[in-house]
């Protein structure tokens, strides 16, 4: 998007965001971003995981650099060029991640980072600190330590970390994520008072009530995009109920520019078929950091998609690791061809003709250091006849590969290059190669256009289109709606690690669906 | 998103473009490797001339010595046989992801059960099968060694730089016991193992005073490479190294293989231990610790893994070592000199790569 074209900041903005892109290998984590941000507004962000959230905090508290469009402070086009240079300007950050030193007392704490030459300005930081706490209305005990805090105080700790140092602009990244209920209330009352008193705020959730709750203004993040803002005039006049239904439209709606979004599946799966794929009662312990699944139950016969929707995060690469093999299950059945394959392990289940495209592209389903011929066959490392007994078919291997390169229209210099010299899309085409090669029955596509551009998106629903009409069983996982009704044949809803709902896709699943996915009944 | 420079049709043609930048890339490793390691001969030059010695006196001494001397040369040659072992077992690991440092414990005590069984096995069988014995013993003994860090990596996920050299300490001790209070010589004063008769030990090569365990560690090493590089097994161990989350999501059982990587790794070190008994010293006396393992690290990081570069670079590490010793004694200079000298290769080294990848870095940018 060009800068030029963006809505001129307004002189109320303290900070404005025009045309902000961002990229990392292979993704766009923004695209052409827009956003102003003023005083006595509290500014909230809404978007899922991987919607590009954190890459925008990254940017406006000066951890990393817009590649395009400009961020202006003051009116004043200004690149934030460190987190120092931040909080001169004025902004203030408060992480995910509590940053405070658990060892130290809170005075230690707040008195960080003042210049290494000079005494720490106790009695100073005490009288700012008690004229701060006053006006907010909590209190705050300087010479506990930080340890003994619940994580409520601390994250008050850290706010008045950011007011001490003249924050005019606080991000508050995901602060509800780790608090109890009564906790999220008070956040919620202590934001109001800090907009209060003129400062800017700027919230980043995913929960829709608390938007909805605390916010002045909202904006949602989509892939990258920004997809929508309800403005605080119109904020005011709708009440919760209407402002989340209308997030969830943003969310999840139809969009302007999807060119796929007329589109319907034509192919015809024969009901009388028998499933390929049978999945009973499946159920993964959880963990600390992932739900775990319960009595997750489905068939996909030949031919057929089916697809899971849900928010991130809701068990869908449980489900996916687990009918890989590469996660235990504690409990239910998997059947492929009707034989019970649950005990298999990795490589037995892919033998058999199960396929799971993983997500995480670099992180695990490549080794990115590795020349791009020895990805393709990463899950077949001593097979024949490109390893004949142990030893490297050189030839083989680049005969083959070269091979897949033409078929799977892989751009990469040289089949030597490292895999992770390639872009997202064609690290995928790799992946895609490697999986719907000889021998799939049962393929298991998670997130699988996630961050890819549009041409590599439509490349990639293709291929999987294509992989269903050759009679495979295809289950596709995407947090990305429109992807899933224009392609699936039933998509079922995920949340909090069980299947709530399974639709069928005629002209009112969209609704269905988005119904399900943030708990009502379809 | 990026934009795509080549299809895929045209990969051939740059294939041969590709061969003039390998070559290319070859020399600047070339450069980005011999550079620090004068720079270092400089500072540690300086040092030299900084405690008083003639820093061209003791690099003369070194090199006539380690190089040119015919009796120095046998004596480096000699010396590397250990130390190829022990590299081939730490390319193993080190490719593998895993840092076994525990080297030396393992060599110590594959040393002790060769000493322990070799003279006893020629009294009852031939020569060669002796030989062979106290070879399985001492890699054996060695790799049960590894095998409480290796289980505890693979299962528990307890990270074995500090469980190796923990066991290496509790190594050594063990192979003093040993010595002092189970294999002891009863036929002499100083606590030591019986020695096995030099006619019995490893053949010597030609008519010099080389020992044919260099034969074995060059054969050691070399093997290793090729199965690092060439097979099946090694590309699973590199999997392993390069991305574990790729390995459980490729299927490789990462734990057996682990437990594998640290078995092959400790075997090769007691090898080493046993290569260094059978072939040169005859016996072990209490309190004996080459301290190879750790020495043999630094130079096989700058091999970068590489079996033939690290036969180069333990070449380098022996004539230092063995040069340095005489040096030492000449010029009075500690005998740990070679260390020092060793370690301010690998700082400038790298600090070089450092200031290399900056380069590179703002080059693209």
């Amino acid at each position: 998007m060009s800068s030029l074209s963006s809505p001129l900041a307004d002189k109320r903005d303290i900070v404005a965001l025009e045309g902000v892109t961002k990229r990392f290998p292979g993704i766009v984590a923004n695209d052409g971003i827009d956003l102003s941000i003023r005083p006595g507004e509290v500014h909230v962000l809404l978007g899922e995981n991987g919607a590009g959230k954190s890459t925008l905090i990254g940017m406006l508290s000066g951890l990393q650099q817009p590649d395009e469009g400009r961020i202006l402070v003051d009116g004043k086009p200004t690149p934030i060029t460190s987190p120092r240079h931040a909080l001169a300007l004025g902004i203030g950050t408060v992480f995910q991640h509590m940053m405070l030193v658990p060892t130290l007392t809170v005075a230690e704490n707040l008195l960080l980072g003042g210049p290494w030459w000079q005494r720490p300005r106790t009695e100073e930081l005490e009288a700012r600190v008690a004229e701060i706490t006053r006006s907010l209305g909590i209190s705050v005990k300087l010479h506990a330590k930080v340890s003994e805090l619940s994580l409520g105080e601390q994250q008050q700790v850290e706010i008045l970390r950011a007011m001490v140092r003249n924050s005019r602009l606080l991000i508050l990244d995901e602060s509800t994520s780790m608090l109890t209920p009564k906790g999220i209330e008070e956040l919620g009352a202590l934001m109001r008072r800090l907009v209060g008193q003129g400062l800017a705020i700027v919230f980043i959730t995913h929960k829709l009530k608390e938007a909805a709750a605390f916010g002045d203004r909202i904006s949602v993040l989509k892939l990258g995009r920004k997809v929508g803002e309800i403005p605080p005039e119109r904020f005011r006049t709708l009440g919760e109920q209407e402002i989340i239904s209308e997030i969830v439209e943003l969310m999840f709606g139809k969009q302007k520019d999807d060119p796929e979004a007329a589109e319907r599946p034509t192919r015809t799966v024969r009901a009388d078929a028998a499933p390929l794929l049978q999945v009973a009662d499946l159920a993964v312990a959880p963990t600390e950091n992932a739900p775990g699944l319960s009595s997750i139950s489905f068939d996909i016969r030949p031919g057929e998609i089916l697809g899971v929707a849900g928010i991130d995060g809701n068990g869908q690469k449980q489900l996916a690791e687990a009918l890989a093999g590469q996660r235990a299950a504690t409990g239910g059945s998997v059947r492929l061809e009707g034989a019970a394959i649950e005990a298999l392990s990795v490589g037995e289940r892919r033998q058999r003709g199960l396929r799971y495209l993983t997500d995480d592209r670099l992180g695990e389903g490549t080794v990115g250091t590795f020349p791009v011929s020895i990805n393709f066959f990463l899950k077949q490392v001593g097979a024949s006849p490109f390893w004949r007994g142990g030893v490297e078919q050189r030839a083989e291997i680049d005969r083959r590969a070269a091979q897949l390169v033409r078929e799977y229209d892989v751009r990469t210099p040289s089949l030597k290059t490292p895999v992770a010299r390639l872009s997202g899309g064609n690290i995928q085409k790799v992946l895609l190669a490697r999986e719907l090669a000889e021998g799939a029955r049962a393929v298991i596509f998670n997130k699988p256009t996630y961050g890819l551009d549009l041409a590599n998106t439509l490349a990639s629903r293709q291929r999987i289109r294509d992989t269903a009409a050759r009679g495979l069983a295809v289950l596709l996982i995407s947090t990305d709606l429109e992807e899933l009704l224009s392609m699936c044949d039933r998509i079922a809803v995920i949340a909090n690690g069980s299947l709530v709902g399974t639709v069928a896709n005629a002209d009112d699943a969209r609704t269905k669906v988005g119904r399900l996915m943030i708990g009502l009944a379809a | 998103m990026s934009i795509d420079t080549a299809p895929g049709a045209s990969a051939n043609a740059l294939d041969a473009t590709s061969r003039v930048a390998t070559r290319r890339d070859i020399l600047h490793r070339l450069l980005m490797t011999l550079g620090p390691i004068l720079a270092a001969l400089i500072i540690a030059g300086c040092i030299l001339l900084a405690v008083g010695v003639d820093p061209l006196a003791y690099y003369g001494y070194v090199l006539e010595k380690g190089l040119f001397s015919p009796l120095g040369i046998q004596q480096t040659l000699t010396r590397m046989a250990p130390l190829l072992f022990l590299a081939a077992g730490l390319i193993v690991a080190f490719r593998a992801g895993m840092w076994n440092l525990g080297g030396d414990g393992q060599f110590l005590l594959g040393a002790v059960m060769a000493a322990a069984s070799a003279p006893v096995l020629v009294q009852v069988m031939p020569a060669w099968l002796a030989l062979i014995c106290a070879f399985l013993i001492s890699m054996v003994v060695a790799m049960a060694w590894s095998l409480l860090p290796a289980l505890l990596r693979a299962y528990q996920g307890v990270n074995e730089i500090i469980t190796t050299l923990m066991m290496t300490f509790l190594g050594t001790s063990l192979a003093n016991v040993l010595v002092k209070l189970v294999f002891r010589d009863p036929g002499t004063t100083v606590p030591q193992t019986r020695t096995l008769p030099v006619e019995d030990r490893l053949p010597r090569l030609f008519d010099t005073t080389i020992t044919s365990g260099l034969v074995l560690g060059l054969a050691a090493i070399i093997i290793v490479h090729l199965v690092m590089t060439r097979t099946a097994f090694g590309l699973k161990l590199r999997i392993v190294g390069a991305n574990p989350r790729a390995a459980v999501h490729a299927g490789l059982g990462v734990p057996g293989l682990t437990v594998a990587v640290f078995a092959i790794s400790a075997g090769l070190a007691g090898l080493a231990g046993a290569v260094d008994i059978i072939g040169v010293q005859g016996n072990v006396r209490a309190d004996w610790n080459p301290a190879y393992g750790l020495a043999v690290i630094p130079a096989v990081f700058l091999a970068r893994m590489n079996g033939f570069a690290a036969i180069g670079f333990v070449f380098l590490l022996s004539v230092l070592s063995i040069g340095g010793e005489s040096a030492a004694r000449r010029l009075g200079v500690p005998n740990h000199f070679t260390l020092v000298l060793v370690s301010i290769v690998l700082i400038v080294l790298a600090l070089a790569e450092y200031v290399d990848h900056r380069y590179n870095q703002s080059r693209k940018a």
